[in-house]
């Protein structure tokens, strides 16, 4: 971690975090520190440790190893008192289906000894925000995937939580009910909500964090802003052709004097440039005939497949 | 954000006896009308109409109508089903298809919070099951000694000895197969052999001592005893013994079963 922390207040900090499950070690030793305020990223593929994490800094699981402190406190101690004050939002929904949208948070409200009054407001509040309050009555069988899943954000805010955690929370949902979820999720953060988020997805890490950590088995491979990653671990632009044949790997070697670095995929090649039209030209100067050619901007994604060898969604 | 006073352990698992107060209350319409009309059902279709056949046969049944006989098994064989009945597949969902166990493992609940909500609810829900099954019962004149206001008590108990194990048991399997065959070869004998429809000597000697291994023939001895106000104190008290040791056994589990689920 960096000087400036001693200046920021931390709402979670965590050194030398594992997690085993009888031999397999799921989270092997992470270090990090995240600000109040701060929307806070964990990025990585499927198996990478990010749920293991979640689980732990939602003081829902126990580190094997390792220190944890969520708000100061200890959660190996005060375990209840740190989940009156986080909002939860698991991967799968796990709503009562058969009841109504209102009661899921209501109910879910007792469970921090909120009193009646006070949830039915709160459950107004959070269907307005939660834009479901034309269906407060429905079942929550009837709605959509991504009523579900603002429903499960709602559901998560009936405490008024200091620290929100969301774990994949746009899995599996169409663009617009993506970005529906996101702008209420960047209206949170407006609010000062502090937000932990993992996702596999890098537009969406590129969106939502002000700070992420890349994960890879179980370990932390990098860490910072993700304009920050990008500098430090990729180029300016990408070339990313495709040669409609099997040969990519005998093209490595003619492709390397065109860029920084060459990454040869089953599918295409990557060219790691500053500018990239310039280095096409070349390309195209030295007789390589490409079916198809684009250049783009770095994203996260190159950052993943530089420090892990491996693409991010397979 | 005001910080949560540490707080009592039963402060917090009232809150999850709460939750399930609530579902239910959402729910409850068919139950309630079944819950009345099947023990009038059953109590005239075997008492009066078995009970007929029996009478003419063979008599009375250790010093009973066959009707006053088998009624209070009735309360027993009830409070049972309810107990496996809430606790292997709604708990398996819970833990594992719809997970609101692990939601609630989110909130200030401790994995034992979520156990013993559970369990209380279910306990209420048999003890107002009793109070309606003792009127029932008493009104076709089967409850012949003020031992049997105990009745909806020891209909707790027997649903706390079944589902105390049988909810740890469900929180700790990956899938329901195992179910079937718990109900086809331990429930279906239980309700059937518990010394439910005639008296354990009606069997021979040998095949008692295995009778009284069936956690179920406890419930039905002691419903039965409280009923007429009949058998030693002494025995009875070993009924509520093993009873009371099975739900307690199962409770401990529970703890460590669901712990392992909801937060490891």
């Amino acid at each position: 971690m960096t000087a400036q922390d001693g200046a920021r207040d931390i709402v979670l900090e965590a050194q030398g975090l594992v997690k085993r499950f009888g031999s397999f070690e799921a989270v092997r030793g992470v270090d990090f520190a995240i600000g109040r305020g701060e929307s806070f990223g964990f990025l990585g593929p499927n198996g990478a440790g990010k749920t293991s994490t979640m689980r732990m800094v939602s003081a829902v699981s126990q580190p094997t190893a390792g220190t944890l402190s969520i708000f100061g406190l200890d959660p190996r101690a005060h375990g209840p008192e740190i989940r009156g004050r986080i909002g939860v939002v698991p991967q799968d929904d796990s709503l009562e289906l058969e009841l109504s949208v209102r009661l899921n948070i209501e109910m879910y409200g007792r469970y921090f000894d909120l009193p009646r009054r006070v949830l039915r407001e709160r459950a107004d509040e959070l269907l307005e925000f939660a834009r479901l309050s034309e269906r407060a009555d429905s079942k929550v069988d009837d709605l959509s995937g991504g009523m579900k899943r603002r429903l499960t954000i709602a559901r998560a805010l009936v405490n008024r939580p200091e620290l929100l955690i969301l774990d994949e929370p746009t899995t599996g949902l169409d663009p617009q009910a993506r970005h529906l979820l996101w702008e209420r999720l960047y209206r949170l953060k407006r609010e000062g909500v502090t937000l932990i988020i993992t996702t596999h997805y890098m537009d969406e890490a590129e969106q939502l964090c002000d700070r992420l950590v890349v994960m890879d088995s179980g370990t932390i491979v990098a860490e910072g802003a993700p304009r920050e990653l990008i500098e430090r671990h990729s180029s300016r632009e990408v070339v990313e052709l495709r040669f409609g044949t099997d040969t990519h790997d005998e093209l490595h070697d003619a492709l390397a004097s065109h860029a920084e670095r060459v990454e040869v995929l089953p599918d295409r090649v990557l060219l790691y440039v500053d500018d990239g039209d310039d280095a096409l030209r070349g390309v195209h100067g030295a007789g390589l005939a490409p079916v198809s050619a684009l250049v783009r901007r770095s994203s996260l994604e190159d950052v993943f497949l530089r420090l892990t060898g491996r693409t991010l969604v397979d | 954000m005001t910080a949560v006073a540490p707080e009592l352990g039963w402060a917090r698992w009232r809150r999850s006896w709460w939750y399930h107060a609530t579902f239910y209350a959402q729910t409850w319409r068919g139950s309630v009308v079944s819950s009345v009309l099947f023990p009038i059902f059953y109590l005239a279709s075997m008492g009066v109409g078995v009970g007929h056949l029996v009478a003419r046969h063979h008599g009375l049944v250790a010093g009973q109508s066959y009707l006053h006989y088998i009624a209070p098994s009735l309360l027993a064989t009830t409070t049972f089903q309810l107990g496996e009945g809430e606790s292997l597949w709604p708990v398996l969902a819970s833990v594992k298809w719809i997970r609101v166990y692990h939601a609630a493992a989110a909130t200030p609940l401790e994995p034992r919070d979520i156990l013993y909500g559970k369990l209380s609810w279910v306990v209420t829900r048999s003890f107002a099951t009793g109070v309606v099954y003792t009127a029932i019962i008493a009104a076709f004149g089967a409850v012949q000694s003020w031992w049997g206001l105990t009745l909806p008590l020891i209909g707790a108990l027997i649903t706390l000895a079944f589902a105390a194990p049988l909810t740890a048991y469900a929180a700790r399997v990956e899938s329901d197969a195992s179910f079937t065959m718990i109900y086809r070869f331990a429930f279906v004998p239980m309700f059937l052999f518990s010394a439910t429809f005639y008296p354990i000597s009606s069997y021979p000697g040998y095949l008692r001592p295995i009778i009284q291994l069936v956690p179920l023939y406890h419930g039905v001895a002691l419903v039965r005893a409280a009923a007429f106000g009949q058998g030693a104190l002494p025995a009875q008290l070993a009924h509520v013994a093993v009873l009371g040791a099975i739900a307690l056994a199962g409770i401990a589990w529970g703890r460590v079963t669901m712990r392992r689920r909801l937060v490891d």
